[in-house]
């Protein structure tokens, strides 16, 4: 598991140096994730030790959310004055944000496989 | 108040004990809380123990920058884990390349309307342009929204928070959202879960399946690199 830790670490690390060295708009452990899934390509796939670490991880990734979400206790004063507008505009843009990629990337599935099956 | 309660006082509020040990219960009942509503998408670990470490914020006085000095710890967990989301993407890649083209177009699609479609709202709403800003990049994963709020002239700590509220609202909507709209593949709803409410959907997508959750994690990672090369030169376009 520390292992594993430590190779997730260096990834990051990687990816932050590239990152502020090159002056991307990219934040370090995306390229960190690019960096790694290239690698896994080259060595066919993780060990077992990153395989249950990375599970173990993402299995409470809700959890890495908490902090950053309590930081609204700064900005009560604007959310109460701004509350019908934030809310519709979250509301609204989350519905038909996720309604339109789900659709258009359903219209492009499925054309495929019906002419496949039509024969 | 009796001098020893002070020192006490004075020792845990001082201490990242508190901070990090009250984060960590109030996700543990969260999570209690959700499995015994049957894993309902309704009862948002995020939502609930957020919910609860405000209150009591709130109740005790305590700054949240008190609190953050405890509670970094597990927020700093984001970065490495943002780096394991390489695993499953690798082992779901054959699906990932077999749909590249629908991967493609919607994600140019999906990005562009949460965008748009929330700055409109709230201009049409009458918000102020702070606040509208803020909102632009709110479906991007944390760390690179925060970065966009501030190349673009919004607050990053409130794009923070509405980012993590989209996160969300789009955890517990989504399964009802595709159930209606006959979207069944698990590789669709995962990535259309992603696109919007990166990483709380993620966390949400591995909850209905391993694929859903692989091509939500691979729409976070697009739709972060994509908003933050496109927002910054579209949004004079849009005045």
């Amino acid at each position: 598991m520390i292992a594993a830790l430590t190779q997730l670490l260096i990834f990051q690390l990687i990816g932050e140096v590239i990152a502020r060295g090159l002056d991307l708009p990219v934040p370090g452990p995306v390229i960190g994730m690019a960096l790694l899934f290239v690698a896994l390509s080259l060595r066919k796939g993780p060990d077992a030790s990153l395989q249950t670490t990375a599970q173990t991880l993402l299995s409470h990734l809700s959890l890495l959310f908490v902090p950053a979400g309590v930081g609204i206790v700064v900005h009560l004063a604007r959310v109460a004055d701004e509350w019908p507008a934030l809310l519709a505009a979250l509301i609204v843009s989350t519905f038909v944000s996720m309604a339109v990629t789900a659709l258009v990337m359903k219209a492009l599935v499925r054309k495929p496989a019906e002419t496949g099956s039509a024969r | 108040m009796n001098p020893r309660i002070t020192d006490l006082w004075v020792y845990l509020s001082a201490s990242p004990l508190l901070g990090l040990t009250l984060t960590l219960i109030a996700y543990q009942a969260a999570v209690w809380v959700n499995k015994r509503c049957g894993g309902s998408p309704l009862a948002n670990p995020v939502l609930i123990a957020v919910t609860a470490l405000v209150a009591l914020l709130l109740a005790t006085g305590t700054p949240y920058q008190t609190y953050f000095d405890g509670a970094q710890f597990v927020h700093f967990l984001l970065g490495p884990a943002t780096v394991a989301l390489a695993i499953p993407l690798y082992t779901h890649f054959r699906r990932v390349k077999a749909m590249l083209v629908p991967i493609v177009v919607g994600l140019v699609a999906g990005s562009l309307t949460a965008a748009f479609s929330a700055l409109l709202v709230a201009r049409l709403m009458g918000a102020s342009v702070a606040t509208q800003l803020s909102l632009a990049p709110k479906s991007v994963t944390t760390p690179i929204a925060m970065g966009i709020a501030e190349r673009i002239g919004g607050l990053p700590s409130l794009t923070a928070v509405l980012v993590i509220t989209t996160g969300i609202l789009g955890a517990v909507a989504g399964r009802y959202l595709f159930d209606v709209l006959g979207v069944r593949d698990p590789a669709i709803r995962g990535f259309a879960t992603g696109v919007t409410a990166h990483g709380i959907g993620t966390a949400r997508a591995f909850q209905e399946s391993e694929q859903a959750g692989a091509f939500s994690a691979l729409a976070m990672g697009m739709n972060g690199l994509l908003t933050a090369v496109l927002l910054p030169v579209l949004l004079p376009l849009f005045g």
